[in-house]
C-alpha cells in the first residue's frame, strides 16, 4: 500500500504541470479574448499556403502578365 | 422569383449593401453606391482580397465620407504616446476600430500584411474593435498604416484620451483568474484526498489520515496567502472605517476554518475543514468574477478628451503643421476643417462657420458665425474649411472648465446595496448566536464550547449569501445587454430598482437624430416637387439633403446658373422654371409669421408656394414609454434648446411644470441636485457634452447614443437607441432581480439555520460542512439564474 504514496506524489505533480500550464495560458493573454478565435479557425487558409507567400509580387506579376 | 432577387441585388451596392441612388459606380459587373465603396472593392481585389466578399454579403460600410487626415501621426510625440512597443526595427500598435463588425473585417484585416507587405502581423480583438499591429517602420510610417486601413475603408478612431493609455483593467482581471485557478487546483485534490475519510478509514488505513491530513493543509495554504487575501484585506479595511460588510464574516469564517483544522490535523483530533475552506474560497472567487465581468467594452469613464481629436493643424507661415492638443497655445492659428471639432476657444478669422453645437448645448440648428466672432469649443464645423485664432488653450476653454467643475471631480456616492445592509445585521448575529453557544457549553465542557463557536462561524459563513447578488444581477446585466443596454456595473441595477425621477434630455435623446421629417404646408404638384428636389440635390447644406431625401425623386433635369448663398438658400433655372429655395430673407418675402422649426420655403417663378418646416420626430415608442413610467415615477424634461417644442412635449409630460428649456449645462447639474435635496433618486437620460455634468450629478446617469462606439461621455450605462422604448421594462427587470435577490437570500438563510442546528450543538462533522457549502452555492447559482430569466421573459426582455 506504500505505492500510494507515490501514486498521489505523481498525481500531483502532474496537476502542477497543468496549472503552470494555466498560468503561462494566462501571463501570454490567451485568455484575453476569447471570442475572435473562435471566427479565425473557420476562414480557409488556402492564401496563406506557401505559394501565396509573396501574394504582392505574384499579383503584380499576373497583373503584367495580363498586360502583354 | 429569380429574376426578383436580381433586381433586389441591383439595388443594393456590393460593398456596403446602401441603398443605390440613381447615380452608381461600375466595377467588375458590380455596381457601388460611391465611389469610396468602389474604390475598397477595386483595392481588394487587385491584392486576391476578394474572399472578404465571400465570408459575408455586403460587409463593407458605406464610404461616402471618407475623408481622413493622420498627418499628426507624423508627429513624433503623438506617435511615441499611441504605440505599445517600437524598437528599431519594429513596432506594434493597439488602434480602436468602430468599423469592426463581422468575421469579413477579421480576415480582412489579419491578412493586412498581403495589402502591405511591411505589416508582419495583425490582430483583431473582435469584442473590442481593436486591431493589434506590427509592422517594419523602416519600410512604413504609422500615418502610412492609418492611411491604408482607412483606405480599406476602416479607418481608426483616435482621440486625445487614448494618449497615455494604460493597462490596468486587464491585469486586475488576470490576476483573479489566477486566484481562482490555485483555489480550484487546490479545491479538487483537498476533495480528493478527503473522499477516504469521509467514507470512513480501516485501521489499517490510520497512517494514511495522517499524511493525508499534512496533505490537505499544505494545500490550504496558497488559497489562505495567495487566493483568499482579499477577504482579508477588505474585511480589515472595513472594519477600520468602522462598517460591516460581508466580508467580515466571510474572513472570519476562513480565518477560524483553518485555525481549526491546523488544530485537529496537528493533534491528529480530527479531518479538518480543508475541503470546505477550499471550496468556500474558490466559489467566493467565481462569484466576484460575475461581478466584474463585462460583456462588452464600453467606456464608462470618458472625459472631454476622448470627444477630442489628438492633434489640430496648426498654420504657421504657409505650411500646416499638427501639434498635440495640448500643446495649443494662445495665439495659434489653426484650421478646422469640415466635420471637425473646434479644440478650443477661438476666434473665427476665415471661412464660412456653420457650426453644430447640439452636443454642448443642446440647440439642434446649426449656428453661423461671422468673422471676428468668437466661437466656443466643442462644436462641429459642418461647412468647409475655417482658420481660426485660439484665444485660450483648450484646458482653460468653456466646456473643458465645466468638467473641472467640482461635480466632475468628486467621485459619485458609492451605490448603497442590499447586500450592504443586510450584513450589517447578519455579521451581529451570527456573534450573537457563536458567543451564546459558546457561554452555554462552557460551564460544563470548555472542549465543546470552542467547537460549537467556531462551528457556528464556520457553518454559518455566508457563501451562498455572498454569491447571490453577483449571480443575480450579473444574469440581469447579461440580458440588459441582449436589448442594447450596457451598465457599468451590478450596483446599477440595483439602483435602478429604486428610481422614481426620470429626468430626459430633449436633443438627441427623445428624438431621434436620424429621423427628422419634413412637413410642408402650402401647395405644390409633382412636377414642381420634381423641380425643388433637383435643385436641393446641388447643395450640401443639411436642410437641403433632407429636402431632397424627403422628396424621393430620381435626377431628372439639370440646373443652370445655380447659385448658393451659404446657410441662407440656393436658386437656379430648372427646366426653364427658376427656383428659389431658402430662409424668408433669402427669398425676399416679408418677415412672416413662420415658426421657429427650421424652414425652407420655395418660390417658383416669382411665385411663393410655402414652405417646408424641418420636425424633429419622437423616438419610437415615447409615447407608450411615458404613459407607463409616467405612472411608477415623475418625468421631467431639461433641454439645452429653445422652447419651440414646448407645446408637442406638453401630451407627455404629466405635469408641464416639469418641463424646462433654454438650460445652461450647469443650470442641468443644480436641478438634479435639487431634485435630490428632495429626496428623489433621479435616473438622467442624455447624449452630450452639455449634459454630462446632470449625468454625472444624478443617481443613474444613462447615456443614449445611436451609435455605441461614438462619443458618450462618463456615465453609469449606454443605451442604445433602438432599446430606447424598452426602459420600462429594464425598470422592470431591475425591480424583479432585487425580489430575486431577497428570495435567495432567504433560501441562503435556511441553509444556514439546518447549519447551525448542528453547530450549536457543537457536532459538526466536516462531512456535513462539505456538503452544506457546495450545495447551498449550486442552489443559489441555479435558483438566480433560472428566475432572473424566468422574469426576462415575463418582461417580454427575452
Amino acid at each position: 500500500m506504500n505505492m500510494i504514496f507515490f501514486l498521489i506524489g505523481c498525481s500531483i505533480l502532474l496537476a502542477l504541470l497543468f496549472l503552470a500550464a494555466f498560468f503561462w495560458a494566462s501571463k501570454t493573454g490567451q485568455h484575453d479574448d476569447t471570442y475572435t478565435p473562435s471566427v479565425r479557425i473557420l476562414f480557409d487558409d488556402e492564401l496563406m499556403a506557401p505559394e501565396a507567400e509573396k501574394p504582392i509580387d505574384q499579383a503584380i506579376e499576373k497583373r503584367d502578365e495580363d498586360h502583354t | 422569383m429569380l429574376q426578383e432577387n436580381s433586381v433586389l441585388i441591383k439595388q443594393h451596392c456590393f460593398h456596403c449593401g446602401e441603398n443605390m441612388a440613381d447615380e452608381f459606380f461600375l466595377s467588375d459587373d458590380k455596381k457601388f453606391c460611391c465611389l469610396g465603396c468602389r474604390t475598397v472593392y477595386d483595392l481588394l481585389s487587385k491584392h486576391n482580397l476578394s474572399n472578404y466578399y465571400a465570408y459575408n454579403d455586403v460587409p463593407g460600410q458605406t464610404q461616402r465620407s471618407n475623408i481622413h487626415h493622420f498627418e499628426y501621426l507624423d508627429v513624433k510625440e503623438i506617435s511615441a504616446q499611441l504605440v505599445d512597443y517600437e524598437d528599431e526595427r519594429r513596432t506594434i500598435i493597439t488602434l480602436y476600430i468602430p468599423a469592426i463588425h463581422c468575421s469579413s473585417c477579421i480576415w480582412l484585416l489579419e491578412n493586412l500584411y498581403q495589402l502591405q507587405p511591411a505589416v508582419l502581423q495583425s490582430r483583431i480583438d473582435f469584442l473590442k474593435k481593436q486591431v493589434s499591429i506590427t509592422f517594419r517602420n523602416q519600410e512604413i510610417s504609422l500615418r502610412e498604416v492609418a492611411e491604408l486601413l482607412a483606405a480599406i475603408g476602416y479607418p481608426p478612431l483616435i482621440n486625445a484620451q487614448d494618449t497615455g493609455k494604460t493597462n490596468s483593467g486587464n491585469n486586475t482581471e488576470r490576476s483573479l483568474i489566477t486566484k481562482i485557478a490555485v483555489a480550484g487546483f487546490c479545491f479538487g485534490n483537498v476533495m480528493l484526498l478527503s473522499f477516504p475519510d469521509y467514507f470512513g478509514l480501516g485501521d489499517f488505513e490510520r497512517e494514511f489520515s495522517r499524511f493525508f491530513g499534512w496533505l490537505n493543509l499544505a494545500f490550504s495554504l496558497p488559497i489562505i496567502l495567495y487566493s483568499g487575501t482579499g477577504y482579508f484585506i477588505s474585511a480589515w479595511n472595513n472594519l477600520k472605517a468602522r462598517r460591516l460588510n460581508l466580508d467580515f464574516p466571510l474572513a472570519l469564517g476562513i480565518a477560524v476554518m483553518f485555525v481549526r483544522s491546523v488544530y485537529e490535523i496537528v493533534w491528529e483530533t480530527g479531518a479538518g475543514f480543508v475541503d470546505t475552506l477550499c471550496g468556500l474560497v474558490f466559489f467566493l472567487l467565481i462569484g466576484r468574477w460575475m461581478q466584474q465581468r463585462t460583456f462588452h467594452h464600453i467606456s464608462f469613464e470618458r472625459d472631454y478628451r476622448s470627444y477630442f481629436p489628438v492633434a489640430v493643424t496648426t498654420i504657421k507661415g504657409n505650411k500646416e503643421i499638427a501639434k498635440p492638443l495640448g500643446d495649443l497655445k494662445t495665439g495659434d492659428r489653426i484650421m478646422v476643417r469640415s466635420m471637425e471639432i473646434i479644440p478650443a476657444d477661438a476666434i473665427l478669422l476665415k471661412g464660412e462657420a456653420e457650426i453644430d453645437f447640439s452636443f454642448v448645448t443642446g440647440e439642434a440648428e446649426p449656428i453661423k458665425k461671422v468673422l471676428g466672432e468668437i466661437v466656443y469649443a466643442g462644436g462641429r464645423q459642418l461647412a468647409g474649411a475655417l482658420e481660426m485664432e485660439v484665444i485660450k488653450p483648450v484646458s482653460q476653454s468653456y466646456l473643458t472648465r465645466l468638467w473641472n467643475n467640482d461635480a466632475f471631480v468628486k467621485p459619485k456616492n458609492n451605490i448603497k446595496t442590499f447586500s450592504d445592509t443586510v450584513s450589517r445585521y447578519f455579521s451581529i448575529a451570527l456573534l450573537a448566536i457563536a458567543i451564546g453557544a459558546a457561554l452555554f457549553w462552557l460551564p460544563t465542557d470548555l472542549h465543546k464550547s470552542i467547537a460549537s463557536f467556531t462551528a457556528v462561524l464556520i457553518i454559518a459563513c455566508p457563501c451562498a449569501l455572498a454569491l447571490s447578488s453577483p449571480f443575480t444581477l450579473a444574469a440581469a446585466i447579461s440580458i440588459f445587454d441582449k436589448s442594447g443596454f450596457y451598465v457599468k456595473n451590478t450596483s446599477v441595477v440595483e439602483e435602478l430598482a429604486r428610481i422614481d425621477t426620470f429626468v430626459f434630455d430633449k436633443t438627441g435623446t427623445i428624438t431621434s437624430p436620424d429621423a427628422a421629417s419634413l412637413i410642408f404646408s402650402g401647395m405644390v404638384n409633382e412636377e414642381q416637387k420634381q423641380l425643388i428636389s433637383d435643385l436641393s440635390r446641388n447643395s450640401g447644406h443639411p436642410l437641403s439633403r433632407e429636402l431632397s431625401k424627403h422628396l424621393n425623386k430620381a435626377s431628372i433635369y439639370s440646373v443652370d446658373s445655380y447659385t448658393e448663398k451659404i446657410g441662407r438658400g440656393v436658386s437656379g433655372r430648372v427646366n426653364g422654371n427658376y427656383v428659389k429655395l431658402g430662409s424668408s430673407a433669402f427669398l425676399g418675402l416679408p418677415l412672416i409669421n413662420s415658426p421657429e422649426n427650421s424652414t425652407v420655403h420655395v418660390m417658383i417663378n416669382d411665385q411663393y408656394l410655402g414652405y417646408f418646416m424641418l420636425k424633429q420626430q419622437w423616438r419610437k415608442g415615447f409615447k407608450e414609454l411615458t404613459l407607463k413610467l409616467g405612472t411608477w415615477a415623475d418625468l421631467h424634461l431639461l433641454s439645452g434648446d429653445k422652447p419651440a417644442d414646448k407645446r408637442n412635449l406638453i401630451p407627455f409630460f404629466s405635469d408641464s411644470a416639469n418641463l424646462h428649456f433654454e438650460q445652461s449645462p450647469q443650470q442641468k447639474l443644480d436641478y438634479i441636485l435639487q431634485l435630490q435635496k428632495n429626496g428623489r433618486k433621479v435616473l438622467m437620460l442624455g447624449d452630450g457634452l452639455n449634459d454630462s455634468g446632470a449625468l454625472k450629478q444624478s443617481d443613474l446617469g444613462i447615456a443614449v447614443t445611436d451609435n455605441v462606439n461614438n462619443f458618450t461621455p462618463g456615465c453609469d450605462g449606454v443605451l442604445d437607441g433602438a432599446g430606447f422604448h424598452k426602459i420600462p421594462q429594464f425598470l422592470q427587470q431591475a425591480r424583479d432581480s432585487v425580489k430575486v435577490i431577497h428570495m435567495s437570500f432567504g433560501i441562503s438563510l435556511c441553509y444556514n439555520a439546518v447549519g447551525l442546528f448542528f453547530a450549536v450543538q457543537g457536532q459538526l462533522s466536516p462531512l456535513i460542512a462539505a456538503i452544506l457549502m457546495p450545495l447551498s452555492t449550486i442552489t443559489i447559482i441555479s435558483f438566480t439564474t433560472i428566475a432572473v430569466r424566468a422574469f426576462a421573459r415575463k418582461n417580454k426582455l427575452l
